[in-house]
């Protein structure tokens, strides 16, 4: 039986004003009922669109239809079989832009909760079967190095193990998950899911080395020499970027990079860690993407009370996720769109306590297909603040083409694959922002799956 | 031996402190003015800090550290046999070398510390080397038979002349000037005042000056961007980049201005340490 509600059934949340002092969950996931409920709204068309948006092809209809049927275990063994990560996806993945963006339900109202959905079964395995003991995979006998415990990295180290490698992760922070644990705030996705993956793939198998910075502590030719048949690199998008407008290195002034990585890998929020942090009042945060949402959420957690985002462009083109963008104004984030920072201003001892910006306007779209923001003469005005946190987007770091024997890069600075994440050097794949540049989450995982597919290929030879 | 163990833990002077620990993945690569991030326990912030040197063979570093903050006050609770939690690294680019004859190295108080293993490190490269070794007083002198042994000839100096000669670094250096003494670069490793004074002089005499920064940092792989520096009017950061850079082209009062900002919070948590656990963190 179909459920013809228009709307999604409403994600159990703590309240906005409740949420905005501490770091726990703000969605508290759907319950059992819920979830069979918000499946049953599923058409299950024979066409399947929603699959076409998934980055690495959940068999949707189907892990929906066990939902609705009461059968959640086998509903997450069929999330499984794509997706390695699926408590993660289903918190943070952009559905909207992905398979919710393609589902028929979407058309008259709001599209099947296919990210909710996908948590629940993620959520509802890990609280009742999570202690069952992983059986280790049998070895096929070849070692493969994965650079770069992040979302590619995890992904296709456990496509891998799967498969009967012999993995060895290399991470360079001093905790795995690359930007599930330094970037994404445990308000979004709680710390205990990311490590509780990473343990699944220790008992299959897979090796991780923390502290280890491919590229300085080890090259990817050591590596190479050492016997690994083939390596993985999915390091990240690497270097934050900043304006270049004046005043930027005042007081005050940070990446979002710099001030996530304070608060989720280094916990600042908890009093028994040691981590410095900048405790500001009144924040803006420059930038308009996800990393934007959280750095602003985090600062008013932090104890913030005015929290900025200043983007450019206007609410059409924000690229943030739908729902962070809903959570952030629930919580009391003041946006000033179509607000373009031109200095950040100090007082005589160097600490931030403006940032000069002009007002802008859509001008004609730009290559991107965005209209292009233009400055309005003459309607510069300075906003108070006492930190300013840049969240505009990272460069790509060059440390690993820099110090691998003839690797090449691509147009645009990331290391250059073909289809199969194959790299110029024979048993060298890459996947990621390492060769995209900054993008999501779940592009990235995609990435590294296609890079296992192409490791085995290789190996198989 | 455990990873990160202290194999050896040696008192230089009241306030500094000697480390070698078992490092292996970092000392296999580690090259002379290269640093690493270290954590002491789960709590604990990452600080980076530069070798006093390594053996490969071994598998060993040297840290030599001042206790300034909570987390070297954390350091000095560990003894031979403990651990710490995280060590990486080599980071940074080594100190250049190639093609170099003659230098002056010049450290500040515990910038000898760092100063140390790139004077020794040039010296056994076939460098002349001339170690100008600055410090306070007397009871602040570190490593002066050290540097004794592994440069051509060392200068210790102390700023109230309670030992050897009475004399500022910079004082030193334009009297090693005057007397005729040429040099194809003047390194400066010590508190930023010192280098940024030591580089003004190497430019008046038409010296290339290079100067080992420190900053604020997290990943030490440019992940952080928390330590700039504006160098040439170019952002550079100091983790990736550095941590040596053109004397000549460092914005000095902005390094110094940026190396305070958590001075405050700091202070607060030195306080905090002493009075809430008198130093002490238990570890396992």
């Amino acid at each position: 039986m179909i459920n013809l509600v228009n709307v999604k059934n409403p994600m159990p949340e703590q309240k906005p004003d409740v949420r905005n002092k501490n770091f726990l969950e703000v969605a508290e996931g759907y319950t059992e009922d819920m979830a069979v409920r918000e499946a049953m709204r599923c058409l299950q068309c024979r066409k399947h669109p929603c699959m076409t948006g998934c980055p690495v092809s959940v068999r949707i209809p189907e892990f929906i239809n066990k939902i609705a049927q009461g059968e959640f275990e086998e509903a997450y063994q069929i999330i499984k079989t794509t997706n390695s990560l699926p408590a993660v996806c289903g918190r943070v993945c952009p559905q909207e832009n992905q398979c919710e963006g393609s589902c028929v339900r979407g058309v008259k109202g709001e599209p099947v909760g296919i990210g909710r959905l996908e948590r629940f079964a993620a959520d509802w395995h890990a609280a009742n079967y999570g202690d069952e003991e992983i059986e280790p995979a049998e070895s096929n006998g070849h070692k493969v190095a994965v650079i770069g415990a992040g979302p590619a990295g995890l992904a296709c180290a456990g496509d891998l193990v799967n498969k009967g490698y012999e993995v060895t992760v290399y991470e360079s922070l001093h905790k795995t998950g690359g930007v599930l644990v330094y970037g994404i705030p445990e308000f979004r996705l709680p710390k205990a899911i990311v490590a509780a993956e990473v343990k699944a793939l220790e008992a299959k198998g897979v090796k991780f080395v923390v502290d280890a910075i491919v590229g300085r502590s080890i090259t990817v030719d050591e590596l190479m020499e050492e016997g690994y048949e083939s390596v993985f690199i999915g390091t990240g998008a690497g270097l934050p970027s900043f304006m270049k407008i004046p005043g930027e290195n005042l007081l005050g002034v940070c990446s979002a990079n710099e001030y996530l990585s304070r608060i989720n890998l280094m916990k600042a929020y908890l009093p028994e860690y040691d981590t410095p942090i900048m405790h500001g009042n009144k924040i803006a945060v420059v930038g308009g993407g996800n990393v934007a949402m959280d750095a602003a959420r985090c600062a008013k957690r932090m104890g913030a009370e005015d929290v900025y985002i200043i983007y450019r462009r206007s609410s059409e083109e924000i690229p943030a996720r739908a729902e962070e963008i809903h959570h952030a104004v629930e919580e009391g984030i003041d946006f000033r769109y179509l607000t373009n920072p031109v200095q950040v201003v100090g007082d005589e001892k160097g600490y931030v306590t403006g940032i000069e910006c002009v007002k802008m306007e859509l001008g004609e779209p730009d290559a991107s297909g965005r209209r292009r923001p233009v400055e309005v003469k003459d309607s510069n005005f300075i906003l108070e603040v006492d930190t300013v946190i840049m969240a505009i987007g990272t460069k790509l770091n060059k440390l690993i083409l820099e110090t691998t024997e003839n690797l090449e890069a691509n147009d645009r600075g990331g290391i250059g694959v073909d289809g199969k994440a194959a790299t110029n050097r024979a048993g060298i794949f890459a996947g990621g922002d390492a060769v995209t540049g900054a993008a999501t989450v779940i592009k990235a995982m995609g990435a590294g799956k296609v890079a296992a597919a192409g490791i085995d290929e290789f190996l198989s030879k | 031996m455990k990873m990160y163990e202290i194999l050896s833990k040696r008192k230089l002077n009241d306030n500094i402190t000697w480390l070698v620990i078992y490092a292996p993945m970092v000392a296999r690569k580690a090259k002379p003015g290269q640093f690493i991030i270290l954590r002491t326990d789960e709590y604990g912030e990452r600080i980076p800090l530069t070798m006093a040197g390594h053996n490969s063979e071994n598998g060993t570093i040297d840290l030599i550290y001042a206790t300034v903050g909570r987390t070297t006050m954390l350091m000095d609770q560990l003894e031979e046999g403990d651990t710490f939690a995280n060590i990486v690294g080599p980071l940074g680019k080594p100190t250049h070398m190639e093609g170099l004859k003659k230098v002056c190295v010049v450290g500040g108080g515990t910038g000898n510390a760092l100063a140390y293993p790139i004077a020794a490190g040039m010296h056994n490269h076939g460098i002349k080397v001339d170690m100008i070794a600055g410090f306070k007083n007397k009871d602040l002198v570190i490593l002066e038979e050290e540097f004794t042994a592994n440069t051509d000839r060392t200068f210790v100096v102390t700023d109230d002349g309670s030992y050897k000669e009475k004399a500022f670094t910079t004082d030193k250096l334009k009297a090693l000037l005057a007397e005729g003494n040429e040099y194809d670069e003047i390194i400066a490793v010590g508190p930023p005042i010192m280098m940024k004074l030591i580089c003004q002089i190497a430019q008046e005499a038409g010296i290339k000056s290079v100067a080992s920064l420190t900053a604020y940092m997290i990943d030490g792989t440019g992940m952080c961007g928390g330590c700039r520096a504006s160098i040439g009017g170019e952002d550079k950061f100091v983790c990736v980049d550095g941590p040596e850079f053109d004397g000549s082209l460092v914005d000095w009062d902005e390094l110094i201005q940026r190396n305070s900002y958590y001075s405050e919070q700091e202070a607060h948590d030195r306080e905090h340490v002493c009075r809430l656990t008198g130093g002490v963190r238990y570890y396992d």
